[in-house]
């Protein structure tokens, strides 16, 4: 994948960069991009962006392609980076503060609905998926 | 110790097999083991968000609750439930302006939480209080020749602040399974994700997950795949037929909670397992062993 990228600083990302930093009470630029949260990423795979791209693209507020992005939504925040971020980084803590961006904006993009599913489906689900679920996938 | 236990609610239906297991395991031993009166849904997740303090509300008042039942420490074996009211714990510890905004908000109930109850795991209790070798004494029928996986997931071993053991190597629950007898087997995923609540938005995602961690197990010689998690056990064991679609020779590996061999172990009754919440045939493995 291939993404334009403009170094510059204009208000609407350096908005979009604080708000990822006070969200998650991480400081993006500490991440120097070694890979080692990806490399140990059990989602990785259903993943379009990795989690050190991931960082990468909220250091540099690329908030639309971000916003977009699936793999957001594939972390279940195992928080396997965590413990192994060389800067202490918490990427799982970066990945949260973006999914609630999307899900506190007016849009209220929600992920998952819970009554579009059969019956069956539901009922054969235990309440600890379908509540974990709700918490995440949905404002 | 008074221990207050707090189930959560998926051992109230789905995971039945893990709540009378638990209370018949920790009975025998002796362990002064009282379900908490008016328990409510920790929320599963601990918020991530730095702002999030209305997720806090839920497992907070479990622990007034447990304040209130007089309890030296709050207990439960779901790791989620354990990760999620140990987290908040944590949280009130050390953010009293939080502590104070959260007792203002639960301005009705008569005690106020000072974060004063420790958050305590059933492995935890069983290893710093009880010990693994005081048990040992106790098991009636050795788990002799059985192979097992202990599968510890994601909430019992991160974050490293709320752990009960180290982060990428644990032991606590093969130390327990060798105390009941059985021989654990390692297996290099065991601390690797199952996927969580994606069983409800992308139940693909967990076909792949389960694949690669029950023929981890199996690789390695498990007879069964021990957990802490209901929704592990639910993806592990209720998933493996999805997993069986991604790969027809993935053998049928069952899965229990740790309390149900604690339970077979200590001589309780077979009833008390609930099999019948099993998915995966929890019988052929057990029988071959001559423990059924």
């Amino acid at each position: 994948m291939s993404i334009p990228v403009r170094i510059y600083s204009d208000r609407t990302s350096r908005a979009f960069v604080d708000q990822v930093e006070a969200l998650s009470g991480q400081r993006l630029l500490a991440c120097y991009q070694c890979g080692n949260c990806s490399a140990g990423c059990p989602m990785a795979d259903h993943m379009e962006i990795l989690p050190h791209q991931i960082v990468r693209l909220a250091q540099l507020g690329l908030r639309e392609t971000l916003c977009g992005s699936r793999a957001i939504w594939a972390c279940v925040s195992c928080m396997t980076c965590n413990g192994r971020c060389p800067k202490g980084v918490r990427i799982a803590e970066v990945i949260e503060a973006v999914r609630e961006i999307v899900l506190r904006s007016n849009r209220r993009d929600d992920q998952l609905e819970v009554s579009a599913l059969p019956a069956e489906i539901i009922a054969a689900l235990p309440p600890i998926a379908l509540i974990s679920g709700l918490r995440k996938l949905t404002s | 110790m008074r221990l207050s236990y707090f189930p959560g609610c998926t051992l109230k239906n789905h995971a039945a097999n893990f709540d009378d297991s638990t209370i018949a395991a920790c009975t025998r031993l002796g362990l002064e083991v009282k379900e908490l009166d008016r328990w409510n849904c920790c929320g599963t997740v601990h918020g991530l968000a730095a702002d999030d303090l209305i997720h806090r509300m839920a497992p907070i008042t479990n622990l007034i609750r447990a304040k209130e039942a007089g309890a030296d420490a709050f207990m439960t074996g779901c790791a989620m439930c354990y990760s999620t009211l140990k987290r908040a714990n944590l949280h009130v510890r050390q953010d009293l302006k939080a502590l104070s905004v959260l007792n203002d908000f639960l301005s009705l109930e008569q005690t106020d939480y000072r974060g004063d109850l420790d958050v305590l795991h059933l492995l935890e209790v069983l290893r710093d209080r009880i010990g693994f070798e005081r048990l040992a004494a106790q098991v009636e029928r050795p788990l002799s020749g059985l192979r097992v996986a202990c599968y510890y997931g994601c909430l019992l071993v991160r974050p490293r602040e709320a752990a009960i053991d180290d982060s990428e190597q644990p032991r606590v629950m093969e130390d327990l399974v060798a105390a009941l007898g059985a021989t654990p087997v390692q297996f290099p995923v065991k601390t690797e994700c199952c996927g969580a609540y994606q069983v409800v938005a992308d139940p693909g995602i967990i076909a792949e997950r389960t694949h690669r961690i029950i023929s981890s197990a199996a690789r390695n010689g498990a007879d069964l795949v021990a957990v802490s998690c209901p929704l592990c056990a639910h993806n592990l064991d209720h998933r493996q037929v999805d997993a069986r679609r991604l790969d027809p020779d993935l053998a049928p590996l069952p899965v229990f909670y740790f309390t149900q061999l604690m339970a077979l172990a200590l001589g309780c009754t077979e009833e008390v397992l609930r099999l019948e919440h099993h998915r995966t045939d929890p019988r052929a493995s057990l029988a071959a062993r001559g423990l059924l």
